[in-house]
């Protein structure tokens, strides 16, 4: 069971994740995208970027790191081999360009429990090296009841 | 390059099957950093008690905004940018070793925004004769 207590909890923000052209173009590749704006700086430019563009769910690479501060918090209580991903969602202020210098900070938007299961809503909100916002990540996570599962 | 007034509310603008492999999950998990082992070892998820080795939900729903965001990009370049994005994740998808998964990915307008200059492009993906994402929603901005 997840500690209710954990609602409301802010963690450190995470040390800066710098956006690499090489990055963004695997990670692209990976989801199946063929945009130049993704894979070629020329074409990124000519759209009106500094840069290649990363593909909406990349910042799943920026938030990983917040979503393991929550796993090592003892105190919370989330046991990652029950943990199951139940929803997603990115809100977006600009899109992210290679070169951008990312930090996140992690706040446990809310913890229900429902049927033997906790819900846990981990909002992530993402900033660039001028302190200006980015994307804000918000993952509903399901963490299966011992019963339950 | 078309212009924002050319989208219709209802349309198709994208389809799209493909095939995710083990070989593609193995990507996947490089590339963004997810090594749950559920994704790409039988006895980890056998023992987990999962009908087999599943695709990352995160894949999914990447590869279907792929199929949204390439079609914005060919279609209106620099002109329109992802405001929004997201997914449930409804139903598993089990990546056999040899035959993979077909997924079949449909991206149509579904709701826009005259006066913020936004479209919302609902994003339907089928496995196995079922819909495996809920609520799959891509708002996009236009300049």
């Amino acid at each position: 069971m997840v500690n209710a207590e954990i609602q409301g909890r802010v963690y450190p923000p995470t040390a800066p994740y710098l956006v690499g052209r090489e990055k963004v173009r695997e990670f692209a590749r990976a989801v199946l995208s063929a945009s130049p704006i993704h894979l070629d700086p020329a074409a990124a430019r000519d759209a009106g970027y500094s840069d290649v563009v990363a593909p909406p769910t990349f910042v799943v690479v920026v938030q990983e790191s917040t979503l393991a501060q929550l796993l090592a918090d003892e105190d919370a209580g989330v046991d990652f081999s029950r943990v199951v991903h139940g929803d997603q969602r990115f809100s977006y202020s600009r899109p992210i360009v290679a070169g951008d210098e990312l930090t996140a900070t992690l706040t446990i938007a809310a913890v229900k429990q429902l049927g033997g299961h906790s819900m846990v809503t981990a909002s992530s909100d993402i900033v660039d090296a001028a302190g200006a916002h980015v994307v804000t990540a918000i993952s509903t996570l399901v963490v299966r009841g011992e019963e339950a599962a | 390059m078309s212009a924002f007034e050319s989208l219709e509310t209802g349309a198709v603008v994208a389809e799209r099957e493909l095939t995710l492999t083990r070989d593609r999950l193995v990507r996947y998990a490089g590339a963004s950093g997810d090594f749950n082992p559920i994704h790409y070892r039988d006895d980890v998820a056998a023992d987990v008690g999962l009908p087999g080795v599943l695709a990352h939900g995160m894949l999914t729903m990447g590869v279907a905004g792929s199929v949204a965001t390439d079609w914005l990009a060919e279609t209106f370049g620099g002109a329109a940018s992802v405001r929004d994005f997201q997914s449930r994740f409804t139903r598993p998808v089990p990546v056999g070793a040899e035959v993979g998964a077909v997924l079949a990915v449909t991206a149509t307008v579904g709701a826009i925004d005259a006066e913020a200059r936004t479209a919302r492009i609902d994003l339907k993906v089928v496995f196995d004769g079922a819909t495996v994402l809920g609520k799959a929603q891509l708002v996009a901005a236009f300049a």
